[in-house]
């Protein structure tokens, strides 16, 4: 019986839920305010662009949203095989391949901002 | 005496119905759905902010449509469920032996809310919310 | 002492008789301080001896009697009539194959125990002459909780994913291996993980965290597991990316 490689997403997964734990509520919340007519100043579109400009907020933003999609990914798997549908290699194939690509859209989003 | 076990069937789709700790472990998981949808919307965002101005105005006003309030009321809802059944249960994943005893969980649980509080203040204030 | 009169549907099988199980409805006489391990008792001595359940101690330490009362696993003679009103449902405990009556097929179980090779591994070869194994109370308070269990299976009635994934070695069997992976004594934490860090092992658990709930030892099998999935990642990167470090 062989060791299972499912550590390498499993620790993902953990990582993505810390993280959403700890800050998925407020960025929610700041979204919100924005959709109920109150943008908080960040929002402002000349704040919003010099904060995504530095390569530190642009590095957080990454792992934020890169972390959220892997988390979601492995969960949503697990999730469907809960519920019953049993093509576990077709779906963690398909959910991980969704996640990985939207990390690697993330990083080419942000690089747009240190062009300039 | 002749023996034929009987093995009772379980349904692979409604099994969580058959009890509530079920019901409240699947309502956890579908956090997750929302989690997913919140870095999507950020990405997003992302994207037409480096559109340029026009990009983004666009999006701010889109996000004031009737559909969007209520859809991001339900995304912090799951997003709280999510932290709070999280930090419940991360002390049982990670115990601290002192000598011969071991910090209590709700030490460690308690720990977890402060630093979400600190977090999520701090945020606030970064992003000019007061 | 008040009398009150119970009334149990029970699960009744037998293979000679039936082609799938049924309930049936028992009336007994009951004094309010028994568990349903009393009532089944009373039922067989004086209405139906063709009764068939498990049990021995009677005081929750042996973990012969678990069924499930009113759809939640529970040891019997834990399970007082006091906390029951209305007609109580007793079946064989869930996710296991029904033998008879309330007795189930448990050899599963027991293959997935040993699987783990659940006993102590030795650093060195230990002589009479050399004298014992010294252990400090930290050393013993490190993994005593997770021997606390009594192999009584409510644990993989409640699981899901036992349910789902029969072939789940389940959450017993690895807070075991875990116990003897956590005592200063044990040297077997290697083959261990062949069998509990594999695709049936702790990787099937989603943690529901039911197992903790049903636990009548508060043994907390969902922590061990997690615990377990937190070691066997730290294994998995070292193995990984420092090869040769492992061995």
């Amino acid at each position: 019986m062989a060791k299972s490689d499912k550590p390498i997403v499993w620790s993902l997964f953990a990582a993505g839920g810390t993280l959403a734990a700890l800050l998925a509520p407020v960025l929610a919340l700041l979204l919100l305010l924005a959709a109920l007519g109150r943008p908080p100043a960040l929002f402002a579109y000349a704040t919003m662009h010099a904060f995504a400009s530095h390569w530190l907020a642009g590095l957080a933003l990454f792992v934020v949203i890169a972390l959220f999609l892997w988390h979601a990914a492995h969960r949503l798997r697990i999730t469907l095989h809960d519920l019953g549908l049993r093509r576990d290699r077709e779906v963690s194939v398909l959910l991980y391949l969704a996640a990985a690509g939207g990390s690697l859209y993330a990083i080419f989003v942000l690089l747009r901002f240190w062009s300039h | 005496m002749s023996r034929r076990p009987f093995v009772r069937p379980v349904s692979t789709t409604r099994w969580y119905f058959r009890h509530p700790r079920y019901l409240r472990y699947m309502s956890r998981e579908i956090t997750c759905i929302f989690i997913g949808a919140l870095a999507v919307l950020m990405l997003v965002a992302l994207d037409r902010l480096s559109r340029g101005p026009a990009a983004w105005q666009a999006f701010i006003d889109a996000l004031q449509t009737a559909y969007a309030a209520p859809f991001l009321l339900l995304i912090l809802l799951f997003a709280v469920h999510n932290a709070s059944s999280w930090f419940n249960v991360t002390p049982k994943a990670m115990p601290v032996q002192i000598g011969e005893r071991f910090l209590p969980g709700s030490v460690m649980i308690a720990a977890h809310y402060v630093l979400w509080a600190l977090v999520s203040l701090a945020v606030l204030w970064f992003a000019g919310v007061h | 002492m008040t009398e009150r009169i119970v009334e149990l549907d029970v699960l009744r099988y037998d293979p000679e008789q039936h082609s799938e199980p049924h309930f049936q409805r028992y009336s007994v006489a009951c004094q309010e301080e028994w568990v349903v391990l009393d009532a089944l008792t009373a039922i067989k001595e004086s209405i139906d001896p063709t009764l068939n359940f498990r049990w021995s101690c009677h005081m929750a330490v042996c973990g012969s009697c678990g069924m499930m009362i009113d759809g939640e696993p529970k040891l019997s003679c834990h399970a007082f009539l006091r906390d029951y009103p209305g007609v109580i449902r007793v079946e064989p405990l869930a996710n296991f194959p029904i033998e008879r009556d309330l007795v189930t097929v448990a050899d599963d179980f027991f293959d997935k125990l040993s699987r783990v090779r659940p006993w102590l591994v030795e650093k060195q070869q230990q002589t009479l002459p050399g004298g014992e194994y010294p252990q400090t109370p930290a050393q013993l308070m490190k993994y005593r909780q997770f021997s606390m269990c009594i192999n009584c299976m409510l644990c993989y009635a409640a699981c899901p994913e036992i349910a789902l994934q029969p072939q789940f070695i389940g959450p017993a069997a690895i807070t075991l291996a875990h116990r003897f992976n956590l005592d200063s004594r044990d040297d077997g934490r290697e083959a261990r993980q062949q069998v509990i860090a594999s695709h049936e092992g702790v990787w099937d658990c989603s943690f529901v965290g039911a197992c903790s709930e049903v636990c009548p030892k508060a043994v907390d099998p969902a922590g061990a597991l997690q615990q377990v999935k937190v070691a066997s990642t730290i294994d998995w990167f070292r193995e990984h990316l420092l090869p040769g470090a492992g061995k």
